[in-house]
């Protein structure tokens, strides 16, 4: 098992307290994620860590014996400690008010403190769980519902235990985890994990069940919505995606892991102590050990230790672990730090040695483009909201959140394609074909394409004297008409003499470049379709006499230019009633030139009526 | 813009009349170097048609031939002379290699009256023929030679004048029974592939589908996409397109397309088990893919004989062309396998396109006007005049003599480079437009009543901006 084989670690920078031992007692809030080390009942000292807290809250208060939990209210206001079975004390008087109340028999109670769901197990098999949440000062009670219990042997009874359920959200869902061990009398291949859908409204229903394969004692986690199971015995993890395609019965959707099982990274404790003793080489730390204790969603705690980790899941070696590149992008997609690996991912699908089929290129960047396509699709319907002012109106209407799984057309260029085509060992029709595979993706999710894309293709096919492969794109228009393009069509008529008119066709669509127009004619010295050109779109009041003399009197073509210039002495004539040029044209040069050519008589008289 | 009024019509001809229409007289290839002294003339003569001439008639001619190419090349060393007219017929030249020469002799249409006293007085028509028409004709079968052959200079190389001349007898002994001359026209000189109008993504799915199949089928060098007879996707280069669409449209589609009509080709897999139902099949190679003896004979063809000269073999299979190098009948199967199903999907999707094209077009009604648009620059062509290409002559819907004028224009359009407009007044009550913009072609032919010129001038802008409104095509 090679080192880029783990994908699953411990954070780096763990929260550090005091190991638990006969005088030191270490609690953990869920709530608050806090590590709480009571010496001597605190009497000698509370030390309060958080994740986040780079400053640990001390205390002393005084030992009125056992500790039995401890905690502080949100945003550390009010601490309450519970030292016997049916008392909490607060250390300053307050008061509390009874606000509801309702009456259950409880075996045992779980609490999620980002749903603000409480879990309360009741019935003799305690598997009848009834959820509450709370919410802004009330609480409501949501339909209750029964973990079924696998079966087991007549003489023991079952019951459901609190340490094989754990809630969580994932991919904003909130579930009741139930892991369900093993039972010799199901025809089961070992354990499962099995996930009830607990809906803000309505009943909670069975949805996913994850097949383990093997036995023994486990601990979840979920960690960027993996669902991550640990197991003791074999020391290793397996990981859980709900958003890749499993097996659907009907009711019930089976999960296989999505990766085989590993081991966790392995962990080096530093050496703590003066700074000349840390030369000695750091102690790695025993993983899976018994004293570890497992808190949703991602922490992991050695309380023997005085370790608190939050878990967390590396992506690269996942790369080399999952083959099926479409199920690797579904996979990749739903993670939060993806889209550096994803890029990867693709740069590594069109290198020489790992060079991908065309089809699953192809589905890889049908993947990409859905999500980015569901990205601009919210984008543009939260500009309308915005434009018809329902912003005000609607509290719902937020922007959406550009994640990283939103790779455009601009990362895929700069990152993929730009390097792609430059390798020169690469065939020619296979960068083609890529490229004309990533365009066909975006228009099939009706994305426009950058032009710097369609640059990409024609600089491709020039390379390689593929003109006329270029030239049947553009007559199907998978290029699109932009003037950039427009002008690199015109740069390259001198290797390949049909662009100009490609050229031409496409200024002529845009319909907004008609100055181009007339200046690629008269640079071509297309004095006369220049003129014909503008006079078909109505333009001819407007453009410069002088601009057009000069292009005529360059072809040296006398008749050219005594047409031309007839034309705009009729121009004035109709304009102004009279066929001279104004001083503000600077036309003398040419009329002095026609004067000299066709004589003083040619010129046109003023009509007079 | 010019305006001529042409006397063309020449109404109801007499009962007693019979014409003839153009007919090859004879047809020779040759080389002066072969035979350079006297008495070896015959050595020149590499192939002959008709063979049954005698020896020395066949030698007069071609020394003819050679005399006068030699003679006027004194008076125009860059460009020999193309054609010589005589009363009887006229006869093209064609050096398509260096001191290869071929020669065609076509003779003149004949109209045949009764005089007075019951002899028939024949009338040979010296001006009916252009020499544009058949000297593409003459070129053509230089191109489709090379397309199945290589060239002469190849065949000289491989085995001599002895394998050259085997290659020409067996080659030109059929084609020149296929050439059509009296139905020759216009299209002939442009040489043009029609298009198939498509949208973007079936396009880019079409793309998709080619560069797939050419990846999997690592032996497939070159594809090309046709939907009935219009092209859409063409790996070769534009040259060798151009004859292989000739070949394809000409004679092979045809040949293939009676039997279908005629309900005798039923898909052959249809009632094959565990196979996924499509319709391909192929057009040229086996018949039967279950058949181990079946023969995997595909034509060769030469492509690209400028550059890399590429002997590759032609398969076509329903809907697509495709060239492999050596195909064997497992490629065949696998072809079969990967292709066809993912072609019929995408024959639909083009049928849909092409019923989408045909509502559109049929939602007008019938125009007053019929064209014929040719762009030099990637040859494509489109006619409203033709009806429908078959091996055997190209229906027009117009007369001869409108036919005959469009040539005239586009020989003048050839002489200079300028963009023009012609506009021709002919008989009854037509009017045939030319126009020249940019390396494009547009003919047009109009039948109004008591139109003039400026209505006709209007017209074509009328057809041009509808037609035409995508390119750049100035009015």
């Amino acid at each position: 098992m090679g080192e880029e084989d783990y994908y699953l670690e411990l954070c780096e920078r763990p929260v550090q307290f005091e190991k638990a031992n006969p005088v030191n007692c270490v609690f953990f809030d869920e709530a608050n994620k806090q590590v709480f080390a009571v010496r001597s009942g605190g009497a000698t000292g509370v030390v309060v860590k958080g994740p986040d807290d780079r400053n640990p809250i001390s205390f002393r208060m005084d030992d009125k014996g056992e500790v039995k939990c401890i905690k502080f209210s949100l945003e550390n206001k009010i601490l309450a400690v519970q030292r016997t079975s049916k008392t909490v004390v607060l250390p300053e008087k307050r008061s509390l008010k009874l606000l509801k109340s309702h009456n259950l028999n409880v075996n045992w109670y779980m609490y999620c403190p980002e749903s603000a769901v409480i879990l309360l197990s009741t019935t003799v098999l305690e598997n009848v769980l009834q959820p509450f949440h709370f919410r802004a000062g009330t609480m409501s009670k949501l339909p209750k519902f029964e973990i079924e219990l696998p079966a087991a042997p007549k003489s023991t009874k079952p019951s459901l235990s609190e340490r094989d359920i754990a809630m969580a959200t994932i991919y904003g869902q909130l579930y009741v985890l139930f892991l369900r061990h093993h039972s010799r009398t199901s025809n089961s291949t070992g354990a499962e994990v099995v996930l009830y859908h607990l809906p803000r409204e309505g009943a909670c229903k069975k949805m996913h069940i994850l097949k383990l394969n093997r036995t023994g004692k486990f601990a979840l986690n979920v960690v960027d919505n993996l669902v991550v199971v640990h197991h003791q015995d074999t020391e290793t993890s397996v990981i859980f995606d709900l958003k890749l395609r499993g097996e659907f019965d009907g009711s019930v959707t089976f999960h296989h892991p999505v990766l085989p099982a590993r081991s966790i990274q392995p962990y080096q404790i530093p050496i703590a102590g003066p700074a000349a003793v840390t030369s000695q080489s750091p102690v790695p730390c025993k993983l899976y050990s018994s004293s570890w204790i497992v808190f949703q969603p991602d922490i992991i705690i050695s309380a023997s230790q005085g370790y608190l980790w939050n878990l967390q899941v590396k992506l690269e070696p996942i790369v080399n672990l999952l083959p099926d590149k479409g199920r690797l992008m579904d996979f990749l997609l739903q993670r939060k730090e993806c889209k550096m690996v994803i890029l990867s991912v693709c740069s590594q699908m069109l290198s020489e040695s790992d060079r991908a089929s065309l089809p699953v290129i192809a589905t890889v960047f049908d993947k990409l483009n859905h999500e980015y396509k569901k990205y601009l699709d919210a984008e543009q319907s939260y500009a309308m909201a915005v434009e018809a002012g329902q912003s005000r109106s609607s509290p719902l209407l937020k922007r959406p959140v550009r994640t990283q799984a939103v790779l455009d057309q601009s990362d895929v260029y700069t990152h993929v394609l730009s390097a792609f085509v430059e390798k020169k060992e690469m065939p020619h029709k296979f960068v083609i074909a890529v490229l004309m595979e990533y365009i066909r993706s975006l228009n099939q999710f009706q994305i426009a394409v950058q032009h710097y894309l369609h640059e990409l293709v024609i600089k491709t096919l020039v390379q390689h004297n593929l003109f006329y492969m270029l030239h049947q794109f553009l007559q199907y228009h998978v290029l699109s008409d932009s003037k950039p393009l427009a002008c690199l069509l015109l740069s390259l008529e001198s290797f390949y003499p049909p662009a100009h008119q490609l050229s031409l066709d496409m200024l002529k669509r845009l319909s907004t470049a008609n100055d181009e127009i007339v200046e690629v004619l008269l640079s071509k010295h297309q004095v006369l379709a220049a003129l014909r050109f503008i006079r078909g779109i109505g333009g001819h009041d407007n453009i410069s006499a002088r601009k057009f003399l000069d292009a005529a009197k360059q072809t040296e073509d006398n008749m050219l230019f005594y047409t031309i210039f007839r034309f705009f002495e009729q121009r004035n004539q109709r304009l102004r009633g009279s066929p001279n040029f104004t001083p503000g044209e600077h036309c003398e040069e040419h009329v002095a030139f026609f004067k000299q050519i066709f004589g003083d008589q040619a010129l046109m008289r003023p009509t007079t009526f | 813009m010019a305006a001529a009024a042409a006397g063309a019509g020449s109404g109801a001809w007499a009962a007693q009349e019979k014409q003839f229409p153009p007919a090859l007289l004879s047809f020779f290839i040759y080389n002066p170097r072969f035979g350079p002294r006297e008495g070896e003339e015959e050595n020149k003569i590499l192939f002959y048609h008709p063979n049954e001439v005698e020896k020395n008639e066949k030698i007069r001619n071609v020394g003819l031939c050679e005399a006068i190419v030699q003679f006027t090349r004194t008076f125009s060393p860059s460009k020999p002379a193309k054609s010589l007219h005589t009363q009887k017929n006229r006869q093209f030249f064609n050096e398509p290699e260096e001191n290869f020469w071929m020669v065609m002799v076509v003779r003149n249409p004949i109209i045949e009256k009764q005089s007075k006293d019951g002899k028939p007085i024949i009338e040979y028509q010296e001006e009916e023929l252009l020499d544009k028409v058949y000297s593409s004709v003459l070129q053509q079968c230089y191109s489709m030679y090379k397309l199945f052959n290589g060239t002469f200079l190849k065949a000289m190389e491989d085995g001599g004048v002895k394998l050259l001349k085997e290659r020409l007898e067996k080659f030109f002994h059929r084609y020149l029974q296929t050439l059509h001359l009296q139905s020759c026209d216009l299209l002939d000189i442009f040489g043009g592939i029609s298009f198939f109008p498509l949208d973007k993504m079936t396009y880019l799915k079409i793309q998709s589908f080619i560069n797939r199949m050419e990846e999997s089928l690592n032996i497939v060098k070159y594809t090309a996409f046709l939907y009935n007879d219009q092209l859409i996707w063409s790996g070769l280069e534009q040259d060798d397109m151009r004859i292989l669409y000739k070949y394809l449209t000409t004679s092979l589609f045809p040949r293939h397309i009676e039997p279908e009509l005629a309900g005798r080709d039923s898909p052959i897999r249809a009632e094959m088990p565990g196979n996924l139902q499509h319709y391909g099949r192929f057009l040229t190679g086996p018949l039967n893919l279950n058949d181990p003896d079946a023969k995997c004979r595909f034509p060769k063809i030469f492509v690209n004989t400028d550059d890399t000269y590429e002997e590759l073999h032609l398969i076509v299979y329903k809907v697509t062309t495709i060239f492999p190098s050596h195909p064997t009948l497992d490629f065949c199967r696998r072809l079969d396998s990967i292709v066809g199903p993912q072609l019929t999907v995408l024959a639909s999707d083009i049928c849909e396109q092409f019923n989408i094209n045909k509502r559109m077009s049929g939602s007008e009604k019938e125009p007053q006007f019929k064209f014929i648009y040719f762009n030099h620059m990637n040859l494509a062509e489109k006619s409203t005049v033709h009806m429908r290409k078959t091996p055997s002559v190209s229906l027009t819907s117009v007369h001869p003599d409108l036919m005959k004028i469009l040539g005239d224009i586009n020989s003048d359009f050839t002489r200079v480079d300028e963009d023009e407009e012609i506009i021709v007044k002919a008989m009854s009550d037509y009017w045939v437009v030319g126009k020249k913009s940019d390396r494009r072609e547009l003919y047009v032919i109009l039948n109004q009543k008591n139109a003039n010129l400026i209505e006709v001038n209007e017209e074509v802008k009328k057809l041009c901006a509808t037609q035409f409104n995508n390119i750049f095509f100035l009015d």
